[in-house]
């Protein structure tokens, strides 16, 4: 166990627990845009900022990737990293103006949009935390989508944002945008993801369409499991 | 060249290299660094080569690197005299030959003049823009043929590389960079003997060394030079710190824009290799060590040390959170130790000369000597090496000559684009890492860029954030977007657009996305703003109140306009303008229709008789 202290609070956890989950489990509230369960980190919307102080020195880290440490004095509250959360809720405030999600969390750390900032319209509601990147390398393991560009150009999408191949139309991306910019559309046999439209399965036995058959294939190609045996949905297995 | 299994052979070859040399043989130096390329020194080469071939001399002509004084290109040195010229072309060729080679005779107009006392100088060293310069990284360059070998063993190189192998061990090595407090070029100036210790101590295997070459701050050249000139320096500093960590093998990052470095690079790890210098069973110490070259796709962000190993890696250039040390976690999560070009350059020197030695040299804590690339506004554009602690006075105005056609100095730009502006009240600043720092600048890599009296400060603050804005990665809310949002704010401030409450609101930005960065890209983008609020608040004020440019920059905020006193009706002005804003009829007073004028200032620059006003 390592013992650190968190606004002023004394707390121990097990080591290789990072900051973050620490932070939470002593009740203490932390934002977070990008740290979605499913994924790795990637420190990308800085908003779970955290004042550290070790020896003399003290350090704004992003506590979602600092692990625990045996005597932290760990400040969830100070002043560089209110100035640093509400730059960033600014910041994608003006990025993603129809963002419902990003409006209620500015609203909870009482950050209005700043006026001087023209709010962008072209962005949609991606705020680039790359949480449908890492779940789609990660998790899926297709690697269907990616980050091109960089600076305020990177954007999120498939290979030269043609249709991909690679695509299984599975979903999981739209699963963790935390600000539901991901565009799904399922109706009927059909799927429509990243500009291909997926035909769905019908369950054998409930005749509800379940999934995109291309996942299946995948799935089917993965666990050796044949498709013919993938034909019926997870409510009626 | 045949392989060299010990100490003992390579002191023997060595030693015949430098007995062979006769110190009154004739030889022709000629400059083949970038610069001088762009200015046709390769032509003159050639020219050199057939004169000599067609007078039936046996006269060396030898390409060397960048002798560092970029501004008087092409360079040609003339031995055993070293008669220096300089702006030499090639209708100067036959007469270099005929009378400076075959008789000794100096042509006067080819040396360089003084432009202050206006006498010729014969010598390099005499000139003033050497004489104040220590050239103990940088002064093998303009001697050496970068593409042989045997032209770097002859002044002894790899000594350093024998001596660390067969009278060291690593952990004195390690102790003697130390020693030397030899602190990394590339702009952090950790100290390098630490950062090796820690991945000496750190478990994990294979360790990796690399040499970081991507340097991409406009108007920085330093690391290319090196890579270009002396190649073989870098390699050997490497190997060096290889067997001080205990790597097995080495990347050299540099950037595919720097075709020719990567040329004489490539050249130099496969004769190192041929000689036994690098490979199995070094100099038969039963080291193995080796170095690939990794050319970079030109991010500026592939500088830093996490986006570098993504990079090599073979995933975009992003910067990841670096709470584990790379030194621990690197490359491929190994132990990596990362240091730039002219770090590894500086190693030979300490291993042969000593860390006592070293650490005479430079300040308290910044030892050693630093090359800088000296740009701008300033009369002897070129790469210059002081020692650590010289006053940026001296380096501007003894060595740079000072401002060109009279005009005042007002900043000098240092650290790379997120470098900060000194002001000329600081000018008398001895230039070391902590005092760049604590003036709100930085070392970085080396870059200093000379503005005069008409350069705008928001205008160069907005230039840098333009530039950090296009090469910041993109991964972190705060660099992505702060910064775009600041260029927005001073490209308004620019356009007369700035309103109240823009300085402080710049100083909020700044002030978060330095805390709340990812990277050191980001933790340093708003120096360029803070440095500037800094020293010359006064004229984002003048743009922001009175909507006025002070230094007369800013299109938006200026109008050109015609002194009768001074105009002689040549009618020059309305020749350059483009849009044929100007009128007047020959030997009358011409004038400026305003509503016409594009503010492109080619009058102002065309004017002899200064009669072009900017308000």
């Amino acid at each position: 166990m390592v013992n650190l202290t968190v606004d002023g609070k004394n707390i121990s956890v097990p080591e290789g627990t990072m900051l973050l989950e620490a932070i939470r489990g002593a009740g203490i509230a932390i934002p977070t845009l990008c740290a979605h369960e499913a994924v790795s980190r990637s420190g990308a919307c800085r908003l779970c900022v955290v004042e550290i102080k070790k020896g003399n020195r003290t350090r704004i880290v992003t506590s979602c990737l600092y692990g625990a440490e045996e005597g932290l004095i760990v400040d969830t509250k100070s002043e560089r990293v209110l100035n640093v959360r509400r730059l960033v809720m600014e910041l994608l405030l003006a990025r993603c103006p129809e963002s419902e999600v990003l409006q209620k969390l500015a609203k909870e750390l009482c950050v209005e949009p700043q006026a001087r900032f023209i709010p962008d319209t072209d962005k949609g509601k991606c705020i680039l935390c790359r949480s449908c990147v890492r779940v789609c390398e990660e998790v899926v393991g297709v690697s269907a989508i990616g980050l091109f560009a960089r600076g305020s150009h990177k954007n999120v999408g498939t290979p030269y944002n043609e249709k991909s191949d690679a695509c299984i139309g599975c979903g999981a991306c739209a699963y963790v945008c935390p600000t539901g910019h991901i565009e799904m559309i399922s109706t009927g046999d059909k799927r429509k993801i990243w500009g291909r439209t997926f035909k769905m399965q019908t369950c054998a036995k409930c005749g509800k369409f379940f999934a995109p058959v291309d996942q299946l294939k995948f799935i089917s190609k993965k666990t050796g499991v044949p498709l013919s045996e993938l034909t019926v949905c997870t409510e009626c297995r | 060249m045949k392989k060299i299994t010990n100490a003992t052979e390579l002191r023997r070859i060595q030693d015949d290299l430098t007995k062979n040399f006769d110190p009154n043989q004739k030889m022709v130096t000629i400059c083949a660094g970038t610069g001088c390329r762009g200015y046709g020194c390769i032509k003159v080469k050639d020219a050199l080569e057939a004169e000599i071939a067609k007078q039936n001399l046996n006269v060396e002509v030898r390409a060397t690197g960048c002798f560092g004084f970029c501004e008087k290109g092409p360079l040609v040195v003339v031995h055993p005299q070293k008669i220096f010229y300089q702006r030499v072309g090639e209708k100067d060729v036959a007469d270099i030959v005929a009378k400076t080679v075959m008789q000794g005779e100096i042509i006067e107009k080819l040396l360089y003049r003084d432009p202050a006392t206006g006498a010729t100088v014969m010598q390099e060293e005499e000139v003033p823009f050497y004489k104040k310069q220590k050239r103990l990284v940088f002064g093998s360059n303009g001697i050496i043929d970068p593409t042989r070998i045997d032209s770097y063993l002859a002044i002894g190189g790899y000594s350093a590389l024998a001596k660390a192998l067969t009278e060291m061990n690593p952990e004195s090595i390690i102790n003697e960079i130390k020693k030397a407090s030899l602190r990394g070029r590339g702009g952090g100036g950790f100290q390098a003997g630490t950062k090796w210790e820690g991945c000496r101590k750190a478990h994990g295997s294979p360790k990796y060394i690399i040499a970081n070459g991507d340097e991409g701050d406009p108007g920085a050249y330093m690391d290319r030079s090196l890579m270009e000139g002396n190649p073989h320096s870098v390699v050997e500093g490497m190997i060096i710190g290889a067997y001080a960590i205990g790597a097995s093998h080495g990347y050299i990052y540099v950037r595919n824009e720097y075709p020719l470095a990567v040329i004489h690079l490539t050249m130099a790890i496969e004769s190192a290799r041929e000689a036994g210098l690098l490979g199995k069973n070094i100099l038969g110490s039963g080291f193995d060590f080796d170095i690939s070259i990794n050319k970079g796709g030109g991010a500026f962000v592939c500088g830093e040390s996490s986006a570098l190993f993504a990079s090599i890696e073979g995933r975009a250039g992003e910067p990841r959170a670096k709470y584990v040390h790379a030194v621990e976690k690197g490359l491929w999560d190994k132990p990596t130790v990362l240091n730039n070009v002219e770090t590894w350059a500086n190693v030979p020197l300490i291993i042969n000369k000593g860390a006592d030695w070293y650490a005479s040299i430079g300040t308290e804590k910044s030892k050693g000597t630093k090359i800088f690339s000296l740009v701008g506004k300033i009369n002897n554009t070129g790469l210059v090496e002081v020692p650590m602690g010289m006053k940026l006075r001296e380096i501007i105005y003894d060595i740079g000559g000072g401002i060109p056609n009279g005009r005042k100095f007002k900043a000098v730009q240092t650290g790379g684009p997120s470098g900060g502006c000194i002001p000329e009240s600081l000018l008398d600043l001895p230039v070391d890492f902590d005092k760049l720092y604590e003036v709100g600048s930085m070392m970085g890599s080396g870059g200093m860029i000379v503005m005069d009296d008409r350069s705008c400060m928001v205008d160069v603050a907005k230039y840098f954030l333009a530039f950090l804005q296009e090469e910041s990665c993109g991964k972190c809310v705060p660099c992505r977007e702060g910064v775009r949002r600041m260029r927005e704010i001073l490209e308004d401030i620019c356009a007369g657009k700035g309103s109240e409450g823009d300085i402080e609101l710049l100083e909020k930005i700044a002030t978060g996305v330095a805390d709340g960065s990812l990277c050191a890209l980001g933790g340093s983008a708003p120096n360029p703003v803070l440095s500037t609020l800094r020293y010359f608040r006064d004229e984002y004020d003048a743009h922001i109140k009175e909507h006025r440019c002070p230094a007369g920059v800013c299109k938006a905020l200026i109008t050109y306009s015609i002194d009768p006193e001074k105009c002689t009706g040549c009618t020059l002005c309305s020749k350059v303008c483009p849009v044929q804003a100007i009128s007047g009829e020959k030997k009358k007073t011409h004038a400026i229709d305003n509503d016409k004028c594009t503010r492109c200032g080619a009058c102002f620059e065309g004017c002899k008789f200064d009669a072009i006003n900017v308000k």
